[in-house]
């Protein structure tokens, strides 16, 4: 815990901490709140090294073959690639104040819808679009429901939930529906470079959507929506028609996901993708979006994605059961959240009030 | 409200007009018509004198509409079966999504009085009460499946048998296995939802089989019956195991998943079993181009025999193979083992 000279002697003076330190102050990167985001993003990382460390020392025979822990990464990013698409889309739900429980349920409907006998007779083209316009069909139901009919978001998605689920059984006649097309199917099997094609369409989902929430105006905007709608209706953003949007976009990664599942598992069906809206919806927070809105980062939810992606992984290699292996997630969750709680800046301002660094005694 | 200027005319048109018609479009996609679902169902021409028509009863039947391939071949064979006998009218009610739904479903039905109820509930120990309820005021229940606890709550019970289902994949593993000359196998299992019990049946099956070999299960992964939650647990399997000679999938459905996940790692040394008996499964048995090389049953059709039963025990009449005048109190169906030997004849009991 290095505390520099300066910051002391500054909060020391001033009396009290929370505020950043003023632009002439030089300050640690440690204690930057702007720099919260990136000790997270490390903090994930070094999760994720810990979770490689105990692999290496339950299965050092496994571990210590070089081209079995390449094809193991490959396996733990293949598995975080549709989640992982579907977590792009949530956090910038999310991050415009609001949430989005139906994208489990979307991705079944898209799923079914593509891979019903009348759509896999268009061909993989076919296929495509069909699962994309169902997702943002969807997307907008949600949006239009939420920003124009002001029903709470939770309740309006909770509501595609079930109604989504309700139409793939009837679309599907609760049947698997087997998936023929080689195109579609061959998207989980291909590797070019050595990378699985999910795990490189999940990177340019995450590029695309990383640049639309820090260089674009929409991202910009869906920052102020979240952060404050109200201000940002008076600064003149249209905030009903952009949270429409928000939704939609959801919907579209929804489609996306759909596909990718489609391709893995061969099939799609009604049950399909069950709740992968916690999943995503936990792997944002983790990734240090906050559940009110306003912030949150692209790069912070992909790690989030991972990290559960790689326990997952590590519990099959371990041959610990399935509940073991929820209860850990669980107590993932209540950790990052009040991690987000407490702020890493702010446990050295608690270290040095009571005393713990040597800091000047506080009058 | 923010842009005072009406919108140009023509990107909305535009948009529009996409949007109709991709929806157009989309509707059309929703086809999904083949050859009838076959069901399975034994017809009323054989030289069984039960056939020839009785009094006509009126069957109450009820299960969970869940989305899954095997309860909707329950419904399918049900409502197939009665509809081959002239003197049965069958009434279905929805059970709704839990045991409560199901419950407020068949008050309604006790009141309109059918000659005989036949229920597959949400869970046996939930619905337990309701069947004491319907035999109290004389109407008997066929109780297909999950099991009530009490033998008062049912005239028949009628159901698959998990953990024999478990020890025939096991015996079928052991003996290929031992024939095979494999001195200490890595077994691996992908189990269904972990939280039921017929999972743990089956699992306590398989395992007490593979022991008469000496042999044991390496790694046990618990999927959720659904062919994406099969891929990731397979997908995972593969890795922990980099080396296997056997596989227990617990379930065809989800075995789609996991022969996907087989394919794509480029796996063949070991082969795989599979459970309950899909049309699919059993078609890849018979072709013989995958791991799969065997099934164990756990079939639907015992819903068509449920139905066939109830008829004769609202009719007042017995098995005709059997000395007895009535109806068996329980009828427990062995897990069968398809092989690509036998598989041609299997093949019209797969759903």
């Amino acid at each position: 815990m290095s505390v520099s000279s300066e910051q002391k002697v500054d909060n020391g003076a001033v009396g009290h901490a929370p505020h950043p330190a003023p632009a002439a102050q030089k300050t640690s990167w440690w204690k930057d709140e702007a720099q919260e985001s990136t000790r997270r993003n490390l903090g994930l990382v070094g999760v994720l090294l810990a979770l490689f460390a105990i692999g290496a020392f339950i299965r050092p025979d496994l571990y210590s073959d070089a081209d079995w822990v390449v094809n193991n990464i490959m396996v733990i990013l293949t598995q975080a690639a549709a989640i992982g698409v579907i977590t792009v889309g949530m956090t910038f739900v999310i991050i415009g104040g609001g949430i989005d429980l139906s994208v489990g349920a979307l991705i079944a409907l898209s799923g079914v819808w593509a891979t019903t006998l009348a759509t896999q007779s268009f061909g993989p083209v076919g296929m495509i679009f069909t699962a994309v316009a169902v997702g943002i069909g969807a997307g907008l139901v949600n949006g239009a429901l939420v920003a124009y009919g002001k029903l709470v978001p939770f309740i309006a998605t909770l509501a595609m939930l079930v109604a989504a689920r309700g139409l793939a059984a009837q679309i599907s006649g609760k049947q698997t529906q087997i998936s023929t097309d080689t195109f579609i199917n061959s998207l989980a099997t291909t590797r070019p470079l050595g990378i699985p094609m999910l795990v490189i369409i999940l990177l340019v989902v995450a590029g695309l959507g990383w640049v639309l929430l820090n260089r674009t105006t929409f991202g910009r905007r869906t920052v102020a929506i979240g952060g404050n709608p109200e201000a940002a209706r008076l600064a003149g953003i249209n905030v009903r028609g952009h949270t429409m949007l928000l939704y939609a976009l959801s919907g579209l990664c929804c489609g996306i996901a759909a596909i990718m599942l489609t391709s893995l598992a061969t099939s799609s069906q009604a049950a399909a993708a069950e709740l992968y809206e916690l999943d995503a919806i936990a792997a944002a927070i983790i990734g240090g979006t906050l559940l009110s809105g306003g912030r949150g980062t692209i790069v912070g939810s992909l790690f989030g994605v991972i990290v559960f992606s790689a326990i997952t992984n590590l519990f099959a290699i371990a041959n610990l059961p399935t509940e073991v292996q929820n209860m850990v997630k669980g107590a993932i969750i209540v950790v990052a959240v009040l991690l987000q709680q407490v702020r890493f800046s702010s446990i050295t301002q608690f270290a040095r009030r009571h005393g713990l660094t040597r800091a000047k005694p506080q009058t | 409200m923010t842009n005072p200027i009406p919108d140009t005319s023509r990107r909305r048109l535009l948009f529009g007009g996409t949007a109709i018609a991709a929806g157009a479009l989309l509707t059309a996609c929703t086809s999904n018509e083949q050859t009838p679902t076959p069901t399975q169902t034994k017809g009323a021409d054989t030289e069984n004198p039960n056939t020839a028509a009785g009094k006509a009863v009126t069957i109450g039947f009820s299960a969970p509409a869940a989305d899954h391939g095997w309860i909707a071949a329950i419904t399918n064979n049900a409502k197939a079966q009665a509809g081959a006998y002239k003197d049965v009218t069958f009434k279905q009610v929805e059970a709704g999504k839990d045991a409560a739904a199901q419950r407020a479903a068949l008050d309604t039905l006790i009141a309109e009085k059918p000659d005989v109820i036949v229920l597959l509930p949400h869970d046996g120990k939930e619905l337990n009460a309701f069947g004491l309820k319907a035999m109290e005021a004389g109407i008997p229940v066929v109780n297909l499946d999950r099991a009530f606890p009490d033998a008062l709550a049912y005239r028949l019970q009628i159901k698959g048998d998990n953990y024999g289902m478990g020890v025939a994949a096991g015996h079928y593993i052991g003996k290929t296995l031992k024939a095979k000359n494999v001195a200490s196998p890595i077994i691996g299992e992908i189990a269904g939802m972990d939280e039921l019990e017929l999972t743990q049946e089956r699992s306590a099956g398989f395992k007490a089989a593979l022991a008469t070999y000496g042999f044991t299960v390496a790694n046990r992964r618990a999927a959720r019956f659904t062919a994406d939650s099969g891929q990731k647990e397979a997908q995972n399997l593969l890795q922990a195991l980099p080396k296997m000679d056997a596989l227990w999938n617990h379930d065809d459905d989800q075995g789609i998943g996991v022969l996907a996940a087989i394919t794509a790692a480029n796996r063949s040394e070991f082969f795989m079993v599979g459970g309950a008996g899909s049309k699919k499964a059993i078609e890849d048995i018979a072709a013989d181009k995958t791991v799969l090389k065997a099934t164990v049953t756990y079939s639907p059709s015992m819903a068509s025999s449920a139905i066939s039963l109830a008829r004769l025990i609202a009719q007042g009449r017995g098995m005709s193979d059997l000395v007895e005048l009535q109806v068996p109190k329980e009828v427990i169906l062995a897990s069968e083992t398809i092989t690509k030997e036998n598989a041609s004849t299997y093949l019209k009991l797969g759903f």
